[in-house]
């Protein structure tokens, strides 16, 4: 790794100067989705529902939600966007002729998808926190929790978006990969509570269910001590991610 | 020495892109690589600034390493890409400022800078209007303005002029001239010979990742044919008799088509117009250009050659 932190941070301005002009258009359909997840199965099936976990269901199922807005937040940023720079924009060509490098590029836009995870997963547990449905004392939490998401998402997505050859097959991460993700990992029921034995093992490699973890306990201030356990995933997993990703992107901008 | 390259090849996989290039560019010069599409040219380019890694050889820029400090070189130069690489949604102030950021470029020197360049390069009129909302020539000049934006020692310019019209052609010739004259040094890849000819001091002619020739566009078409062309129609079987004993430094033929090289094909024409009799054949007098000696080097025209 040869990254210079002034220039990865040139990479992140070019996306905010870029994004301040966009922001609009951009923010509105991504911060909604888990809106009106909360509305439809938190408040509507949730009345049927009496408690999860041992709270109303709605008080369930909104620190999941928060981890879900930073992973679409992040998400988006590392895989659509990120390939029309790379591929149509070319503005990562643009970056090398100067004195920017390729892990300052990955570095920048790192950093810019955590930027992203933080809009839209802070926006939205400022709006759990006004319904009364999180507590506004675990607002520093929060911003932990959603930084790691949005670390652990721009890894994930990043590895898969420097591999593939065409934008088509971002339909395939999102719907056979990010949407089961979503629906299994802990959001919506206790994983802990439906599987058992070897399954629950099995169910701690799936990536959402740490930052879920990490929220649920952390807003309700049960600490304890597998949240090192989902700390350490996250960090190992996006550590092992992003050296493969400095692996493919000089394969790929400096071939 | 600005560029030393020494023996530099590139392979992707099995595919030869560059087969042993020599560059030396002294400064102040305007250096041209004219060459058809898929000559090599843009790889030689990539590795002179250190994107790319040459398969063997070493690339030298202002006396430093490329492939071992790149930061150190791209600080000083700039590098105008074939496609232009702007941010659509952005003005050009706003492009201009993005890339000084990149170069690291404290922002009262950058602001000072991005005015400089508005007016060199005439983007004041739309200095602050969407890229998007741009003509394709105010889009070109703005694509070399965020090249100059770190005062570069040395320009990099990739096909400046393809696909743009006969009046930006000129207007972006006119500003290569005038950073020619500021005393940088200038490297271009065209396949415009004629471009090639009014900008630059010395060319190197790449075919198939080799340099067939090097040196200033007058003095190659002088080695390798003569001062002037003369075209003709003419059957393949009456050439020698048409030829025998004219002062021809060289010929070539294509389809019914001869071309003959000569210092001074004016006495050429008249003899042949004798020999001909009453018959009025056809004739062109023109000066040799770059063209030319690409065709007398590889027997075939860029057009042909382009892949």
């Amino acid at each position: 790794m040869n990254i210079s932190l002034p220039h990865a941070l040139a990479v992140w301005q070019r996306n905010l100067a870029m994004y301040r002009r966009t922001w609009k258009w951009n923010i509105l359909p991504n911060f909604f989705e888990p809106v009106f997840y909360l509305m439809a199965i938190g408040i509507g099936l949730g009345a049927y529902v009496q408690q999860m976990g041992g709270l109303p269901y709605a008080a369930f199922l909104a620190p999941g939600l928060v981890c879900v807005a930073a992973m679409n937040g992040a998400s988006f940023e590392v895989t659509y966007n990120i390939f029309v720079r790379m591929h149509f924009e070319k503005t990562y060509d643009a970056m090398l002729t100067t004195p920017v490098q390729p892990d300052d590029i990955l570095a920048g836009e790192v950093l810019w998808a955590i930027t992203r995870a933080t809009i839209y997963g802070g926006c939205f547990y400022l709006v759990t926190t006004a319904w009364g449905l999180t507590p506004w004392q675990a607002a520093p939490w929060a911003l932990v929790v959603i930084v790691l998401s949005g670390l652990l998402f721009a890894a994930v997505g990043l590895v898969f978006s420097l591999q593939i050859v065409t934008i088509d097959l971002f339909s395939f991460y999102f719907t056979l990969f990010l949407t089961p993700l979503f629906l299994f990992s802990d959001v919506f029921f206790p994983l802990a509570e439906r599987l058992s034995g070897v399954w629950l093992w099995v169910a701690e490699a799936l990536p959402l269910l740490h930052p879920v973890r990490l929220a649920r306990l952390g807003f309700a201030s049960r600490w304890s001590v597998v949240m090192l356990w989902d700390v350490a995933y996250i960090l190992g997993v996006s550590a092992l991610l992003l050296a493969i990703c400095h692996r493919s992107i000089h394969k790929r901008l400096t071939a | 020495m600005v560029i030393e390259a020494r023996n530099v090849v590139k392979h992707f996989g099995t595919r030869v892109a560059v087969a042993g290039i020599d560059l030396a560019v002294p400064p102040g010069i305007c250096f041209g690589l004219l060459g058809p599409n898929g000559a090599g040219k843009t790889t030689t380019l990539r590795m002179v600034y250190g994107v790319t890694r040459p398969t063997a050889g070493s690339v030298r820029v202002f006396g430093i390493d490329v492939a071992v400090n790149p930061r150190a070189v791209r600080s000083r130069l700039g590098v105008t890409l074939q496609q232009n690489v702007l941010i659509e949604a952005l003005s050009p102030v706003e492009n201009l400022r993005v890339f000084g950021r990149y170069h690291r470029i404290p922002h009262d020197l950058l602001e000072e800078r991005v005015e400089e360049l508005l007016d060199f390069l005439e983007l004041r009129s739309h200095a602050h209007v969407p890229v998007k909302q741009l003509s394709g020539g105010f889009q070109r000049r703005l694509a070399i303005a965020l090249s100059l934006v770190n005062d570069p020692e040395l320009l990099i310019l990739d096909e400046p002029t393809t696909g743009l019209d006969p009046a930006v052609r000129l207007a972006v010739w006119a500003r290569v001239r005038a950073l020619r004259a500021a005393g940088k040094t200038i490297l271009l890849t065209t396949h415009y010979m004629d471009e090639a000819q009014r900008l630059c001091d010395r060319v190197a002619i790449v075919a198939a990742g080799k340099v067939l020739a090097e040196g200033a566009p007058e003095e190659l078409i002088a080695i390798h044919l003569a001062r002037e062309a003369l075209e003709c129609e003419c059957d393949e079987n009456e050439v020698p008799a048409l030829l025998d004993g004219l002062p021809v430094a060289h010929v070539l033929r294509t389809a019914d088509r001869l071309t003959i090289y000569a210092d001074d094909v004016a006495s050429v024409a008249e003899t042949i117009r004798l020999r001909d009799g009453g018959e009025r054949r056809v004739m062109v007098l023109r000066p040799a250009n770059l063209e030319d000696v690409f065709l007398a080097l590889t027997g075939s025209t860029l057009e042909e050659s382009q892949t």
